[in-house]
């Protein structure tokens, strides 16, 4: 058991580096800020593999069950014996299976930013952002209590706002990190209510005893909020909808998904990090934390399963449109999220209906290997066209040989071609969509193919399409630092589909047997392939066949680039509805009625002031008598008048 | 036995002790100031750690003296705030002729204090409040050539007089209705009569004064502006806390069966302490006098918490006071070292502060934000739980109106704030050196305030050890 004490430096680790970085770094430090916040991160990501270990494979389990265990506990504001707030570190499978992919990730950031941020002027400033992001996400995926998870949850927001706004000298950047914070802040104060509902009737806020509360149907706090009702829906779906509103706000839902494109303007070692492993997942992850609870109530996992299937589905559509190689790869996280959503809305709880849950958490896994990998890929091509746009690439393969082969690994492992990552943990969400709901079924199988054309769309465009115009000999991938991420993360997009994943994270604790079947996996291999044939066909050469795709779709396809005009309906909403109807009333009331007011008191204050100045002589004659006066008022007042 | 009596009574022993050192000190040869102030400083150190261990609860003498963990742990913050005031007062004492004589006055009145937290009878008790104001009034005049001084100990000698003369007169009516004054009797013995409830009145007028709530406060400013500022922040912190410990207990053990009538008295007296308190330090511009008000409305808020009556009230007065230390020790610590190396007092003075002392501006800052109570410094989570003790009673108009006040108290704290980062000035205060012990001090002070609040193990702990009397 005491191996789980070292959990606490992996999280007291980032935070010290950011603390030296941020404050000594840009005077002190200057380039060994990159050095020391990799070895730190380096030193976490060990001890993250160990303890994770040790959790899977040694004394995590009891009877063949994987226990939830509270690693520390560390009681923080005690408002009353039976409700406080605690400090704890959670130690069960998700959260030792997140603690490696976030460690491990941004040890890989950490790497490749060695490279890609050098000669940045605010250098150990980066690295301070950094070692706070990790140190908020690592700290997220630990919380063992509803309340720490919503601590961390802001402080990863506020550390995303850093990132993406890095460039702050760039008015897009900065439109784009307060866009991000914005729309998240909004979905926050969703998930704040939620907490509020679920904490309310549930009388605790520690994760633990929520769930057994919550999920014992005879207990007093089950009946209570599944009897009372709002709006003709019961507490328990209004809390649990609200909290995943919080979630999808994180996780680039549809349809607070508008920020995450936007971010993209951040440096993209950062998109790599925040938008493709860690940050948005957490919603994934929130909803899986709580998913016993969702798992009683049918209603809320509809609400998870429709927006991700919806969000799955938009977005694939979008990213075929996209010109932007970072915009592509923000659409088809989303996409992919989208796809973790859906397969925990299909789950149940234990069993073999579980299934949706750990193709959920196994897709993530996954997913964080193959995304980082394209976004990693995505920032040496950009680090050598400086350019974002499709239309400056092409022909790049024989300039960037490695960057090339671990794109094209990127590329299959996401398109879900068997024996890449992305194959396994599809197959498991499609069989688990496949035997609860045929619709949702249907629209997985058609994202699969749409996410395979548009991932060979890109991948074609950028190093087919064109032969190469210079043959230079000089190598277009980067320092040695960039090339190692990329290498170490296309051997796990390959190896990761072979982890026993189903032996280690369930619904329940208990190793699910699963077995491949041929037969159901060669209807999405087809249409995979059909798919990057097409995408073969269209950009490998240019022939223009690809702009008369585009016209026979011709309105749609002009929507799709507009992102379906997401955007322009939020604008409309925010200037012209809430503008008018609320900002303009309330700044009237906050001028003319509260500032009066807040005035009004200001002066009255004043004026009292002036008046009882008086009695403060300096005499100490008028001290005596007051002090005289005092005595007697008490004296008549207690004695005579207020008995 | 004898060892029992050492260890029981080693603080107050201890600070005997140093009382001695410093009289053979300056029976010897001459000394330098500096050798006078670093005995006494280690040796308070030494006194702080000295209450870490060994703690035993006991009596002595009868119930004259007696002791637990939590009075020990009382006396500790006390003694830790004596040594900051003895660092921060390295300036201004380097260059004075009697350095050894205002030790030991400061020293007499802290045993005196630690008498009276210990004391288990109303003499007892009645013998250490002198002990311990007597001192201090001749240290109010230690500025020497000031006649502000001389008059601000003056007036402190005479309001002092009156207060214990109301005081004496209440412990012997209440002596004549009940024929004892130890601390354990008392309880049995009164009742809701007329003549007893004069007896309170008078007593809890004399706490009053000490802890300067209104309308016995008057006092206060007149002293706080004339002494020399480190007097000035003994007086504050340490005779206040002192008091404030005494009170807390006195009025939860020995007037328990008055409880209905202090509870509404102690209502009226904290809005009224709040009120008055928040409106003459709105007005203040002396920065001295400014503090003085200001820890006026800090005691009505004290008093607030006073008003719960359980134990949450006393670990919680207990807490605010620890955090009071640490706070108001900062402001008086830079008002010191300002005052010494400028001899400015202003707080339009102060407009400008960060251009040239960007350190001192910071302590300051900090400072005021924690004593207004703005998270996340250590204030905020006293007043908080001040409130939260007070409101354990269901009176929710006394609660909003002190938060309410709270709102007041900001526009004074931050009207200082504003003046050292905000205000131009075009002959802002000159470069400041402070010197290494006011650094060590500051950074003790700092600590607290950011520490204390986060950190629940330093409230838990108290609650323990009143839990456990």
């Amino acid at each position: 058991m005491n191996y789980q004490q070292y959990l606490l430096p992996v999280l007291l680790l980032p935070l010290a580096c950011f603390l030296l970085l941020g404050l000594f770094g840009k005077k002190y430090l200057k380039n060994a800020s990159g050095v020391i916040g990799t070895a730190s991160m380096l030193v976490v990501t060990v001890i993250s593999v160990l303890v994770a270990g040790n959790y899977f494979f040694a004394d995590g389990k009891i009877d063949g069950v994987y226990q939830h265990i509270i690693a520390y506990k560390y009681s923080w504001l005690a408002f009353s014996p039976t409700m406080s707030i605690d400090m704890g570190a959670i130690v069960d499978p998700i959260s030792m299976m997140m603690i490696v992919v976030v460690s491990f990730i941004s040890l890989m950031v950490h790497i490749f930013s060695l490279g890609y941020m050098k000669g940045e002027e605010r250098f150990a400033t980066y690295y301070a952002y950094l070692s706070l992001f990790t140190f908020s996400m690592l700290g997220l995926v630990l919380s063992s209590n509803i309340f720490q998870i919503y601590i961390f949850w802001e402080l990863v927001g506020a550390s995303s706002f850093l990132l993406i706004g890095f460039y702050y000298n760039k008015p897009s950047a900065v439109a784009a990190s307060k866009k991000a914070f914005i729309v998240t802040r909004f979905a926050d104060f969703g998930f704040l209510i939620g907490i509020l509902v679920l904490s309310f009737y549930g009388g605790t806020l520690d994760f633990n005893t929520l769930i057994q509360r919550l999920t014992a149907p005879q207990s007093g706090e089950y009946i209570a909020i599944t009897t009372a009702s709002f709006l003709g829906i019961s507490m328990l779906t209004w809390g649990l909808s609200l909290v995943f509103i919080g979630g999808a706000g994180k996780s680039a839902m549809f349809p607070l998904h508008i920020w995450l494109p936007d971010a993209m303007e951040g440096p993209t070692p950062v998109s790599a990090l925040i938008h493709a492993a860690t940050m948005v997942v957490a919603g994934v992850y929130l909803v899986a934390r709580l998913f016993p609870v969702f798992a009683i109530d049918v209603s809320a996992l509809q609400v998870v399963t429709w927006v991700g299937a919806i969000s799955a589905f938009i977005a694939a559509i979008i990213a075929c449109t996209q010109t932007d190689i970072k915009r592509v790869l923000a659409y088809s996280t989303m996409s992919q999220i989208g796809y973790m959503m859906f397969a925990l809305g299909v789950s149940r709880y234990g069993g073999e209906s579980g299934l949706g849950y750990t193709a959920s958490l196994f897709h993530l896994f996954t997913h964080a290997f193959f995304k980082s990998l394209l976004f990693l890929g995505a920032g040496v091509i950009i680090h050598f066209v400086h350019s974002n746009d499709l239309k400056d690439m092409g022909g790049l393969r024989k300039l960037m040989p490695v960057t090339h082969i671990a794109f094209l690994v990127a590329c299959l492992a996401i398109a879900g071609v068997p024996p890449f990552a992305g194959f396994f943990s599809k197959e498991e969400i499609l069989t688990a969509s496949f035997h609860s709901n045929k619709v949702i079924y249907g629209i997985a199988l058609f994202t699969a193919g749409l996410t395979a054309f548009y991932m060979f769309r890109l991948y074609f465009s950028i190093f087919w399409r064109k032969e190469p115009g210079v043959h230079s000999t000089h190598h277009a991938d980067g320092t040695t630092s960039m090339k190692i991420p990329l290498i170490i993360l296309m051997i796990c997009s390959i190896g990761a589909g072979f982890v026993p994943f189903t032996k280690m994270v369930t619904s329940d604790g208990v190793a699910l047997e699963t077995h491949m079947d041929i037969l159901f996996s060669l209807v999405p291999i087809t249409i995979v392939m059909l798919a990057i044939f097409f995408a073969a066909r269209m950009y490998k050469k240019e022939n223009g066949s690809a702009d008369k795709m585009a016209a026979t779709f011709g309105n749609f396809y002009k929507a799709a680039t507009k992102k379906f005009y997401v955007d322009e309906i939020y604008l409309f909403v925010t200037r012209k509805v809430i503008f008018n109807l609320i900002g303009r009333p309330a700044a009237w009331i906050d001028r003319n009625i509260i500032d009066a007011f807040v005035n009004g008191v200001a002066t009255a204050t004043g004026s009292i002031s002036v008046f009882i100045k008086g009695w403060q002589s300096g005499k100490v004659q008028t001290y005596a008598l007051c002090f005289f006066s005092g005595i007697a008022g008490l004296a008549i007042l207690f004695i005579y008048l207020w008995k | 036995m004898w060892t029992d009596f050492l260890i029981l009574m080693k603080q107050e022993m201890a600070v005997v002790a140093m009382v001695f050192i410093l009289l053979f000190m300056k029976l010897g040869k001459d000394r330098s100031n500096e050798s006078y102030m670093n005995v006494i400083n280690v040796l308070l150190l030494l006194n702080l750690i000295l209450g870490f261990v060994c703690n035993r609860e006991g009596i002595l003498f009868n119930e004259m003296f007696r002791t637990n963990k939590l009075i020990v742990l009382e006396k500790n913050i006390l003694n830790l705030a004596m040594l900051i005031i003895s660092l921060q007062s390295w300036s201004w004492l380097k260059t004075h002729k009697h350095v050894p004589e205002f030790y030991i006055l400061l020293l007499s009145s802290l045993l005196g204090m630690f008498f009276m937290i210990s004391s288990g009878n109303l003499l007892m008790f009645y013998l250490g409040l002198e002990m311990s104001t007597i001192p201090v009034a001749a240290a109010v005049n230690f500025d020497l050539a000031k006649r502000r001084s001389s008059e601000g100990a003056m007036k402190l000698i005479f309001s002092s007089a009156f207060s214990s003369a109301c005081l004496l007169f209440g412990i012997s009516m209440l002596y004549g209705t009940t024929g004892t004054l130890v601390f354990t009797e008392l309880p049995q013995h009164i009742s809701n009569n007329p003549l007893q409830l004069f007896a309170f009145i008078l007593i809890i007028a004399g706490f009053a004064f000490k802890i300067s709530v209104a309308p016995f406060h008057l006092w206060t400013a007149d002293v706080y502006e004339g002494a020399p500022v480190s007097v000035t922040s003994f007086l504050s912190v340490i005779s206040k806390g002192a008091v404030l410990f005494v009170f807390v207990s006195v009025l939860y053990t020995v007037f328990s069966p008055l409880a209905k009538v202090w509870y509404n008295m102690i209502f009226i007296l904290s809005l009224l302490t709040i009120a008055i308190g928040n409106l003459f330090a709105i007005r203040q511009e002396n920065f001295k006098r400014f503090l003085a008000f200001s820890s006026i409305a800090q005691v009505g808020f004290i008093l607030v918490g006073v008003s719960g009556g359980t134990d949450i009230s006393t670990t919680s007065v207990i807490y605010f006071v620890l955090i009071y230390v640490f706070s108001n020790l900062a402001a008086f610590g830079v008002v010191s070292v300002v005052t010494s190396a400028t001899g400015k007092e202003n707080i339009s003075d102060y407009k400008g502060l960060y251009k040239t002392n960007p350190a001192l501006s910071w302590v300051l800052a900090i400072a005021m934000f924690s004593l207004a109570g703005v998270p996340p410094t250590a204030g905020f989570f006293g007043k908080f739980f001040l409130l939260i003790a007070g409101a354990g009673k269901g009176n929710y108009i006394l609660i909003s109106i002190a938060a309410l006040n709270i709102i007041i108290s900001l526009y004074y704290y931050l009207r200082v704030v504003k003046a050292i980062f905000m205000d131009a000035n075009s002959t802002p205060l000159p470069s400041v050196r402070i010197p290494l012990m006011s650094k060590l001090a500051f950074a003790v002070c700092i600590a607290g305030v950011i520490s204390i609040g986060v950190a629940s193990p330093v409230y838990d702990y108290i609650y323990s050890l009143i839990v456990l009397n």
